[in-house]
């Protein structure tokens, strides 16, 4: 670090007496930008970072063993992950690309080697499960993949076998170098859907012709020569892959959901028999099939060398299971237990034991008690009716239940149901099977439970792909809130006033006391126990207002608070029945500064099929849902736009346009359709439809109809509407104009209206490719400015600000990024000084444009944001590295001079440079990369200095930034004792010498 | 509220016809206009049409014409008749409840002839009435194209801008526009100007290097060097007498 003070003063001294050093003034300044680093000690101070890794598609343990701490994953989001399963905590984590390119197959876990194939049968990869390494990756003959399986011989698993569509290869587990690869016959019209290994000389193929035939051929493990090939009529058989397990000693079972009957096929048989059919209603099963439910079959081969066990389940409904068991002929099933109601099955193996665990719900309500807390006021968020569900081990040999193997699971109100169960067994020191538990529930959660019910961890995937958030500020505490309800209330007479001032005043002195007590309690106790949890009862703000909640959407529908200082879980709520593809949009109605009343959050939920529109209406404080009268939103949405008007509760009105441009209002009292009336005639807003590239502007009539009142065409067949941005609303300038060199002033163009339309060329010849930036006033449809970007392509990312809009673009003849700055100015004098109209303003702004070369590709930009704008802004830019670039706006300025002058080194602009530096100092997150930034947040702080930020993607990284330095705090190591002494030594100083000089003026005039 | 025949119209003297001619000479880079039919045709014309209402329905009536000019020199002119008493009247009324005046322009090719009947629909802009009848009918159209000629926008202000409430007594006031027209392209956005960096950094380099090679390292610090070995003469030769204490007190 270079210590930043003495270089600023040198800065400044240099740009008034040496005017002489042009250079060195140049490395000064860089220098002044970089001095904004962590230092070693403040990392992780002010920021924390989470990892995520998705929704797990396959989870396995690393061994049988009670003491085994390793579990790996594989996600929906292309990554492979292993857990410490008794923190939840991640040991390593392999990202690879998005898309299906990276999609994972099938994991399979093989003593320490974990295989993978990747891409659709692209790749197949061996991990080493210890550290995580790679041992090998072999690239596979093109072909979907269909399934895999591990080939033992002679009672070692040597090789992994890999079925496609049209080919099946074996291939060596120690270095993946293939042994052989097949071709199979008649691939055009059998579908081969399984393969199957149970320790033999061969390998089994098993496809079908829909409706007609099942084909099962045996290849041998030595040469892939055929041994046999067979085809068994099959008429009902239309898929092997969701009907079909192997069971016991190589048999084939299937089950038939139309005749509800059982069917079996001993694989390796040498004559060629036929299905042997089982009607359930002979095994006295009740055949209620649930309506659309096709039956599922469950089987376990806990070695690939031995034949899977001959016991299975039959699941009949949702919440049907039955446990059968395949006689020693091969023909004959005995039921063992019937599990109604039962949602979730899994088989266990340790040793030679197999046990299956049940998990069925239970219907008593749990009360979650908070431990020691005594103020009951506090209880009512916590305490939910908890429905569990409890999981129990059952013997398979018999279908008896073992004795002291319950495990409670407790089912969160506002969670998702239970998914997917993972168990992992194991052998006590007295010989008895213990287990634990992962369970997966709908909402993406992961929890880790071990016997007899304590939940180990939770891990909240659905923080993965988080789609949108805000920033809320944390409530006052109780006393601040009096005091501000003080003043909120009329006034009632003189006496009761003075009264309540009193009373209140009171009340503050009392919990300075307490304040007080608490820090003198404290100190008292060595640093380590002094924690500060945070909880949801504890929350309010801080002095500089540097705590806020994190409300975070995620894809999944599930809504989190998260307290930004500590990055703890305070609220989760899962929204049921939003379907995967819909769109959210936070609106914060309501903040924390009206109270009496909650703060109030509104997420906007729209079907991106139909456009229908659902709202959700939360506090978000505490996560809870409001009763609040929802309107009814019976046609598509356009458009929301949140209006600067409260109603009596001081809620900011929502409009919803439906696409018949009628408007909705939320909350729709009669206040605010009276305040609506008066004020419609200046209320525009504007739509976009980018599908024909029309943009196009409404003006609210008095009855909530709307009329068009100017229109845009950009033609499709030239180019296309890619992105559209307007400015933020809590947005603050503070300067109106910039100082230039000659003293006189330049005045910024500050259109809150400004929108930034971004279009790409449906041309995309690398020497025709453009991108379009078009600046357009939102009221009036008036095109402010049009530009052209030749030869550049997306994809663009842009930040519009203030004055100005920053986009960065791929210069496809260059074969570069590169960023451009455009700045709007009003010239030398302004307009209106006083307000500023888009319907009163004729004269269009002076536009600046430079660009430079970025030495990276980006996937998000953002500006920071702070309470009043006085701080000078930066970007901050996310790279594919996951590293966060806080890059000055002052190195993208359309006014850096070519050439030096007396006037531009007065303005402290930095002369014009093509390349943009990138400086690992400028790095905010030092070495917490943040994998797939998806997004960047910015809210402004208490403190005009601090910003903060939260950067979101694959995982979430919060920190806060000083873009000019922490000007307006005390640093850490300032000398109170010797200024304070100082000021002492002065002020006695100058009382002594004041006295003395009295005394010799007395003296003096004496003599 | 009839509308003005369209005879009269084209008889009725044009009252302005400003011609602004932005500079084209990029415009048509994006695709490549057939010039031999371009040039030797002498433009066409397109309606411009207004509306003016109490009630805020749109009801779009002729106001002129636009005559555009395509090609390498894009041109435009516009040829407008007087307002009539009557709508002189229904301005000042919608003015008085601050209703709006439209514009609107068919959506036309500049470049491509063939496909302008294909293109439906019109390109809309607005202005509030008051402030037309403030400014005593001067206002300001501009029309924007895209890359390829299209035209993709008007916009309409009124200099000055504003809504004072001063009343317009005189009709003459009223009677005829007095309009400038533009019509604008977009501009390229400039690259990184990596050839005039270059320039300048060798310019610097050059002024830069030549002083500082013709200096060696001895014609630069001759006097340290002569001071040093003059101190360390000095000193050996008084080591033998003295101590190193009162030496350095001297």
């Amino acid at each position: 670090m270079y210590p930043p003070s003495l270089v600023v003063t040198f800065t400044k001294k240099s740009s008034v007496k040496m005017a002489k050093l042009t250079s060195l003034f140049v490395i000064s300044l860089s220098f002044f930008c970089i001095s904004e680093a962590v230092f070693e000690d403040q990392v992780g101070k002010f920021d924390w970072r989470q990892q995520y890794v998705g929704k797990t598609l396959f989870a396995h343990f690393e061994s049988n063993t009670q003491s085994s701490k390793k579990m790996f994953v594989a996600t929906d989001k292309n990554i492979f992950a292993s857990f410490n399963s008794r923190t939840g905590d991640l040991l390593w984590r392999h990202v690879d690309k998005t898309g299906p390119e990276g999609s994972i197959d099938i994991l399979l876990l093989h003593g320490q080697d974990a295989l993978m194939v990747v891409g659709d049968g692209r790749l197949l990869r061996s991990w080493d499960t210890n550290i995580g390494g790679l041992n090998w990756e072999a690239v596979l003959d093109t072909g979907s993949f269909q399934a895999a399986c591990f080939v033992a011989i002679q009672d070692t698993v040597k090789l992994v076998a890999v079925l496609k569509k049209a080919a099946l290869s074996l291939h060596y587990l120690s270095n993946g170098h293939q042994k052989w690869v097949e071709n199979l016959p008649d691939s055009d019209a059998v579908q081969y859907q399984a393969v199957y290994s149970g320790g033999e000389e061969e390998v089994y193929v098993l496809g079908v012709v829909p409706n007609s035939h099942l084909t099962i051929i045996a290849y041998s493990l030595e040469d892939g020569e055929i041994i046999k090939q067979r085809s068994v009529e099959a008429s009902w058989l239309s898929s092997v892959e969701s009907s079909c397990v192997v069971v016991g000693q190589g048999v084939l079972m299937c089950v038939d959901p139309a005749t509800l009957a059982l069917y079996t096929l001993p694989i390796q048989a040498e004559e060629t028999p036929e299905f042997s059919q089982i009607l359930l209603q002979v095994l006295y099963l009740s055949p209620t099939v649930s309506p659309g439910f096709q039956p599922v079959l469950v089987s376990s081969q806990p070695h690939p060398a031995r034949s899977p066990l001959s016991e299975f389940f039959l699941q009949l409904g949702p919440d049907h299971h039955v446990l059968l068991q395949l006689n020693a002929d091969g023909y004959t099933i005995a039921p063992l237990r019937d599990f109604q109601p039962a949602f979730l099955v899994s088989f266990a193996t340790t040793g030679k034991k197999t046990v299956a665990a049940v998990m069925t719900p239970k219907n008593e309500t749990v009360m979650l008690r908070h431990s020691c807390d005594p103020n009951p006021r506090w209880l009512s968020p916590l305490s939910f009716p908890l429905q569990a569900c409890a999981i129990n081990l059952f013997s398979v040999d018999s279908g008896r239940r073992l004795l002291d193997t319950t495990v409670l699971f407790p089912l969160e109100l506002n969670g998702g149901k239970p998914h997917a169960l993972y168990v992992h067994a194991f052998l006590k020191k007295d010989d008895s099977v213990g287990y634990r538990v992962l369970v997966q529930t709908q909402d993406h959660a992961l929890t880790f439970i071990q016997q007899p019910g304590r939940v180990v961890w939770t891990r909240e995937e659905a923080l993965a792909d988080v789609v949108t958030m805000e920033m809320v500020d944390l409530p006052l505490t109780g006393t601040q809130a009096e005091l501000e309800g003080e003043f909120g209330k009329k006034a009632d007479g003189l006496f009761p006033m003075v009264l309540k001032r009193l009373s209140s005043q009171v009340t503050l002195l009392q919990a300075w006391l307490a304040h007080l007590w608490k820090l003198f309690y404290e100190a008292r106790k060595p640093r380590g126990q002094v924690k500060n949890e945070v909880t949801i009862e504890t929350l309010s703000r801080d002095e500089f207002n540097l705590q806020k909640m994190m409300v975070m959407v995620t894809a999944s529908g599930k809504l989190f608070g998260i307290d930004s200082k500590s990055g703890s879980i305070l609220w989760k709520h899962y929204l049921e029945n939003v379907q995967p593809n819909a769109a959210f949009k936070l609106i914060v109605q309501r903040t924390t500064a009206h109270f009496p009343h909650p703060p109030q959050c509104t997420l906007l939920i729209k079907d991106k099929d139909t456009g229908l529109a659902t709202l959700h209406v939360f506090n978000p404080i505490f996560g809870r849902k409001s009763h609040i009268a929802l309107p009814a939103l019976p046609r598509p949405i356009l458009q929301s736009l949140l209006l600067p008007v409260i109603d009596q509760d001081y809620a900011k009105v929502l409009l919803l346009v439906d696409d018949q441009y009628k408007v909705t209002a939320f909350p729709s009292t009669k206040n605010v359709l009276q305040q609506l009336q008066e004020m419609a005639s200046s209320i525009f807003f504007y739509l976009i439809r980018s599908d024909q590239g029309n943009l196009s502007g409404f003006r609210l009539r008095k009855d909530l109809s709307t009329e068009r009142i100017w229109e845009v065409v950009l033609p499709t067949e030239v180019q296309k509407i890619v992105a559209v941005k307007g400015k933020r609303p809590n947005e603050h300038v503070h300067s109106q104009g910039r100082v230039m060199g000659d003293r006189s002033v330049l005045y910024k163009y500050l259109n809150p209206n400004l929108l930034a339309v971004v279009t790409e060329s449906t041309d995309t010849h690398p020497e025709r490719a453009f991108v379009g930036v078009f600046l357009v006033d939102g009221v009036t449809g008036r095109i402010i400015h049009e530009a052209v970007q030749r030869k550049a392509r997306g994809p663009v990312h842009f930040v519009h600000s203030e004055n100005w809009v920053v986009y960065e673009y791929w210069n496809t003849k260059s074969r570069r990024n590169e960023f451009s700055v455009l700045e709007l100015f009003e010239g030398t004098e302004l307009y209106n000084s006083t307000v500023f109209s888009s319907l009163d303003r004729p004269h269009l702004p002076q536009v600046l444009q430079q660009t430079y070369i970025f030495p990276s590709p980006i996937t998000t930009m953002e500006a920071t944001l702070t309470e009043k704008g006085i701080t000078s802004r930066h970007l901050l830019v996310g790279l594919p590295s996951g590293a966060i670039l806080s890059l000055p706006k002052m190195f993208l300025d359309p006014r850096r001079p070519e050439v030096v002058t007396e006037h531009s080194r007065e303005e402290n602009l930095i002369p014009y440079a093509p390349e943009m530096p990138i400086r690992t100092e400028w790095f905010i997150n030092y070495n917490q990369t943040v994998a797939r930034v998806k997004g960047i947040y910015t809210a402004p702080s208490g403190l005009e200095s601090t910003c903060l930020v939260v950067a979101y993607g694959l995982d979430i990284y919060q920190t806060r930034v000083y873009p000019s330095k922490q000007f307006d705090v005390l640093k850490d190591d300032y000398d109170y004792v010797l200024i304070s002494s100082v000021l002492f030594a002065l002020f006695f100083a100058t009382m002594i010498s004041k006295r003395l000089a009295q005394v010799k003026l007395l003296n003096r005039a004496w003599r | 509220m009839a509308s003005v025949p369209r005879s009269f119209l084209l008889l009725s003297i044009i009252p302005t016809i400003l011609i602004l001619c932005a500079d084209f000479a990029c415009c048509n880079t994006g695709r490549k206009t057939g010039d031999g039919l371009d040039t030797d045709f002498s433009g066409f014309s397109v309606p411009l049409e207004h509306s003016f209402q109490v009630d805020d329905v749109s009801r779009f009536r002729m106001r002129g014409a636009l005559q555009l000019r395509g090609g390498r020199e894009t041109s435009v002119s516009l040829s407008q008749s007087q307002l009539s008493e009557e709508d002189r009247n229904t301005l000042k009324e919608v003015a008085a409840v601050d209703g709006l005046y439209k514009i609107r322009v068919p959506r036309v090719s500049l470049t491509d002839r063939q496909t302008e009947r294909q293109m439906d629909g019109y390109l809309t802009a607005f202005v509030r009435a008051c402030s037309l009848v403030e400014s005593h009918l001067s206002d300001v159209i501009t029309l924007h194209t895209d890359v390829s000629g299209y035209l993709i926008g008007v916009s309409i202000v009124t200099i000055p801008g504003a809504c004072r409430g001063t009343e317009v007594e005189d009709e003459v006031d009223l009677e005829a526009f007095n309009t400038t027209l533009t019509i604008i392209a977009p501009t390229n956005a400039p690259q990184p100007e990596t050839a005039l960096f270059i320039e300048r950094m060798d310019i610097e380099h050059e002024k830069r290097g030549k002083p500082q090679e013709q200096k060696s390292f001895f014609a630069k610090y001759w006097y340290l060097i002569l001071g040093g070995a003059i101190f360390l003469m000095a000193s050996s030769s008084a080591q033998p007498s003295a101590g190193g204490a009162e030496e350095q007190q001297s």
